[in-house]
């Protein structure tokens, strides 16, 4: 892969790499390894879903990518983001400042905390104009409006002089979204931007998302910890477990035949009209701590395959690519994931 | 806003009429002569002491004396009269102009110096703590900052006001030592920061701890996220944020002044509404106590009102709820 | 905050079988006991904290002075004072030279020293009452006031008002004008009558917030009574905030105290403060500084004691320190 920044990139190369991404925090002289050699790649127009549970690293990976993990307590020990090339980490803050929102904008999950208390929606959208692109108090408070109106908030207009606080979850969020558009980003990073609203307002944002993304045709990246809301949008997921990309492959080919034990627990313990059958089974035990992630393969101590095999407990597996569809398409980290493979196949 | 305005205004009455009633059945109504507690050693002649029956219509019923008290306060700025036949409104109306000043003064010592001093703090903490790093002990300008407002804190406000005086006043001669002869600001520089220091202590923690607090916010990520440039966040985001807290704490500190200016004013000998208290209390002449007293607390609930007003103003939630 | 990583979650019981589903749980897990290790925490951390032992030796030592005098001094207070010798400076600034009087003399000729140390006790004794006094009026009230709500909720809100309108010292110092006696039960009455204020209202919300939480809903339903329920679910958990923010207060009521006595409304002689010495100090301190400077230096290093301990304590507390 070339480090060098192209102004017109090659089709088919990736707009967003991750590449060997290490995070630590060392709150009062404990080291909590939170990401431990993540890779994924993002490519144009596409949707990349990084599913994982809470402490499995998703969200400082991600905020990693932005240069919002604060330092002290966190620290990227080890690792580059690309963006079309350019590696972001190496950047001096000053340059990185400005890939951000820019190039690649991210929405959160509380949209009422994320988004300032004291100043009008309006002007928090417009700001994002003012700054970077330099427009005047009154251009920028209508291209402000236009984006509002983009996002589908009714009476824009009027809307734009309230403060977040007036608005319903799902409009919070909107508003949220039509400032991450400010500026046509090429990436929006979205984490769990669902989570906290109603099941019928998050079926609402995830398609306002899907739509959006079409239409301006960026590389999305949805964090979510729940299979249900990525199954629909999403080309691709990558799993993460203890700060690692588990198994990284086409929803639906995940969905069909998971090639990493964890993914197979985690689809056991969901139900899913397709099994209507079969039993809820919950993965025993709980998610390692990260201040002390078990030596070999993290997931062997709750791992039903990983009985009495000594390797499992040693030897940290590799995310190796276990069958093809195209370049990179199926990979895991399981020692045995051919054994996991044929196993699912079984069952669907 | 102006529902807002108006319930605040409402909700004051019954804490006016109840500060009040307390004040006045404390004084007027408790078991015992209340002329000769409120005399206290010093001997009364007769004829004085039928005059404050009589002035105080201590022999009608409890509810009637308080309904003429409260009146008089309220609308007739009555707070009563001193020993020697002196109305209190009038020694406040002659001696208020003074407290003011002294009042400004403190005042402004404590916004600029106490938030100077906090952001100075909050943002050597924030440095060294990141946006999420927590209250933890900053660099050298937090360790300072926390470090002199805690001494000047737990320093009383006559020791200090004395420490003061003997050095800056006598020993160094930079300030007058007493009276307002130099005018102002001259003769209300020392005064002024010596009833500042201690609450310019409270501002600065509090303006550090918000400002740390309002750093790890969620909105705070979300402006670093949007690209803009470090001031930007720090002042709109941040500092626009945590600003709201203080300014109100700031605005209830005029209760404080109230306090403070009976010690400074009488130390200083600044005749001030403090100074008439300060010397009431040297000849222990409870009316005209008790009398200016209730003033200071009438203007020290407007004050609070002020700032609730100013809260709804600056902070859009709470006008809302 | 999205997703913290699980930095407390090693201290979380691994019990077996959790259903880990995919559908995680975001964020907090606060249950029964994690507020018990938040304190266990805090303590681990604090005993750490130079600051902190800084403040508990100055406690303990001004404890033993105000409980103890015959410790430090031979002297009673007001003890073989003789006129002709007041207003002695001490001989050398060196307190421990072995002079006869190392604080030097007052006013009255009385030794400094057993003034100053038995000055302690008023502040310390009054200080510690008015906290218990208020401690004691604002638990029942901010539980009555959180656990009924209603009619009884408004009435004592507004009250609470009422006083909190009265600023402390301004309070005080009316209470006492017109107050007859001026010992210590007078002053504790007339401090402890405007300090409860804060604490209602802190204990209310608490109340509030641990009233509406699952276990106490639990403990309802199971049919437990209204005493019981106070007694056993909502007062351990609501109280200790209250509590520690009456201790570490404890040196803004000294404070006042030592104000009160220095204005004269508060403790008369021949009574022993610090206020009392310092408001005798007052008029002669540039010629006599030492008079002014040796009480004021005990006073303020009491009530720094207290906020040392304070900024300890609550450092050690916030848990988005670790």
């Amino acid at each position: 892969m070339t480090v060098t920044a192209s102004p017109n990139p090659t089709p088919g190369a990736p707009l967003l790499a991750v590449d060997d991404l290490h995070v630590e925090f060392r709150p009062r002289g404990r080291t909590v390894h939170a990401v431990n050699g993540l890779s994924y790649e993002l490519r144009e127009g596409e949707t990349l879903a990084i599913l994982g549970e809470s402490g499995s690293g998703k969200s400082v990976s991600a905020q990693a990518v932005l240069g919002l993990l604060d330092s002290p307590p966190a620290f990227i020990t080890k690792g580059e983001v690309r963006f079309r090339g350019t590696n972001l980490l190496a950047l001096p803050e000053r340059r990185r400042r400005t890939y951000r929102g820019a190039k690649i904008a991210m929405i959160f999950q509380d949209a009422l905390s994320a988004l300032n208390p004291v100043h009008r929606v309006g002007d928090q959208v417009a700001e994002m104009l003012r700054v970077h692109r330099g427009l005047g108090r009154s251009a920028a408070r209508e291209r402000a409006v236009e984006l509002l109106d983009r996002v589908r908030i009714p009476s824009a207009a009027a809307r734009a002089g309230d403060y977040p606080h007036q608005f319903s979850g799902g409009m919070r969020q909107r508003v949220m979204i039509a400032m991450a558009l400010a500026l046509d980003p090429d990436v929006l990073i979205a984490d769990e931007p669902t989570t906290a609203l109603d099941v019928t307002v998050q079926a609402q944002i995830m398609r306002l998302l899907a739509e959006l993304q079409d239409e301006l045709s960026m590389g999305l990246i949805l964090i979510t910890h729940d299979l249900a809301v990525v199954a629909d949008v999403a080309d691709r997921i990558v799993v993460m477990y203890a700060g690692r990309a588990v198994e990284e492959a086409y929803v639906e080919d995940l969905y069909a035949r998971p090639a990493h034990p964890y993914t197979e627990g985690l689809l056991a313990s969901v139900p899913r009209v397709d099994r209507r059958s079969a039993a809820l089974i919950p993965i025993p035990g709980s998610p390692p701590s990260l201040a002390a992630i078990p030596p070999g393969c993290p997931f062997h101590p709750r791992c039903p395959r990983a009985r009495g095999r000594e390797r499992c407990a040693t030897e940290v597996p590799e995310l190796r690519t276990v069958a093809e569809r195209d370049e990179a398409a199926r990979r895991s980290a399981c020692h045995y994931a051919e054994e996991v493979l044929p196993d699912a196949v079984r069952t669907s | 806003m102006w529902r807002y305005a108006v319930r605040r205004v409402l909700q004051m009455v019954p804490v006016l009429l109840g500060t009040t009633l307390f004040i006045y059945v404390l004084v007027f109504a408790l078991p015992g002569d209340p002329i000769r507690a409120l005399a206290g050693e010093k001997p009364l002649p007769d004829s004085v002491y039928q005059a404050l029956r009589d002035h105080y219509h201590l022999d009608d019923p409890l509810l009637v004396q308080y309904g003429r008290y409260v009146f008089g306060v309220l609308f007739r700025g009555d707070f009563g009269e001193t020993f020697n036949g002196q109305s209190v409104g009038q020694l406040i109306a002659d001696s208020w102009t003074v407290t003011a000043q002294l009042a400004a003064t403190a005042w402004l010592f404590e916004l600029v110096v106490g938030m100077s001093l906090g952001v100075w703090a909050g943002l050597s903490a924030a440095r060294r703590g990141g946006r999420g790093g927590g209250t933890r002990r900053g660099g050298f300008a937090d360790a300072a900052v926390l470090g002199g407002t805690t001494v000047a804190i737990a320093i009383p406000s006559f020791v200090l006001a004395y420490s003061a005086q003997l050095v800056f006043g006598l020993k160094l001669g930079w300030f007058p030592t007493a009276g307002t002869d130099a005018g102002w600001p001259m003769s209300y520089l020392l005064p002024g920061m010596v009833v500042a220091a201690a609450e310019l202590g409270y501002v600065a923690r509090l303006t550090r701890t918000s400002l740390v607090e309002n750093m790890r916010a969620d909105y705070v990520r979300t402006a670093v996220s949007k690209g803009l440039p470090r001031h930007r966040v720090v002042v709109r985001h941040t500092l626009r944020n945590s600003l709201i807290p203080v300014v109100t704490y700031l605005g209830t500190q005029i209760g404080y002044f109230m306090a403070g200016s009976i010690i400074v004013e009488g130390i200083f000998n600044l005749p001030g509404i403090g100074h008439e208290i300060w010397l009431a209390l040297q000849i222990k002449e409870g009316p005209t106590i008790v009398g200016i007293v209730t003033f200071l607390v009438l203007v020290y609930l407007f004050a609070n009102l002020v700032v609730d007003l100013l809260y709804g103003v600056l902070d859009p939630r709470i006008r809302y709820d | 905050m999205t997703e913290t990583p699980a930095i407390r979650r090693e201290r979380d019981e691994p019990s077996a079988a959790v259903p880990a589903a995919a559908t995680a749980v975001a964020g907090g897990e606060l249950g029964g006991g994690a507020a018990a290790s938040l304190w266990r925490d805090a303590w681990g951390d604090l005993w750490r904290r130079p600051i902190f032992w800084l403040a508990m030796a100055i406690m303990l030592v001004m404890s033993l002075m105000a409980a103890f005098p015959g410790l430090f001094t031979s002297r009673e207070a007001n003890d073989r004072c003789d006129v002709q010798f007041a207003k002695r400076p001490p001989a050398s600034w060196n307190p421990f030279s072995g002079a006869d009087h190392p604080f030097g003399t007052d006013v009255h000729g009385c030794d400094y020293w057993a003034q100053v140390v038995h000055g302690t006790r008023a502040p310390i004794v009054i200080g510690f009452a008015v906290t218990a006094l208020s401690l004691l009026i604002a638990v029942t009230l901010g539980s009555l006031s959180g656990h009924y709500g209603g009619w009884l909720d408004a009435l004592i809100s507004r009250i609470t008002d009422v006083f909190f309108g009265l600023p402390l010292l301004l309070g005080a110092l009316v209470v006492l004008t017109a107050f007859p006696a001026h010992g210590i039960g007078a002053v504790v009455l007339a401090l402890g009558l405007f300090w409860w204020t804060s604490m209602t209202r802190l204990m209310r919300g608490q109340v509030i917030a641990v009233r509406d939480a699952d276990y106490v809903q639990a403990a309802r339903m199971l049919g437990a009574g209204d005493v019981r329920i106070m007694v056993r679910h909502i007062l351990p958990n609501a109280i200790a905030p209250v509590f520690v923010f009456a201790t570490l207060n404890v040196g803004v009521v000294i404070g006042s105290e030592s104000t009160l006595d220095f204005l004269g409304v508060g403790l008369q002689y021949p009574s022993v403060s610090w206020g009392l010495q310092l408001r005798e100090a007052q008029n002669i301190f540039v010629d006599y500084p030492y008079l002014l400077a040796y009480p004021a230096i005990f006073l303020t290093a009491t009530v720094l004691s207290f906020l040392l301990l304070g900024d300890a304590v609550r450092d050690a507390l916030d848990p988005r320190l670790r």
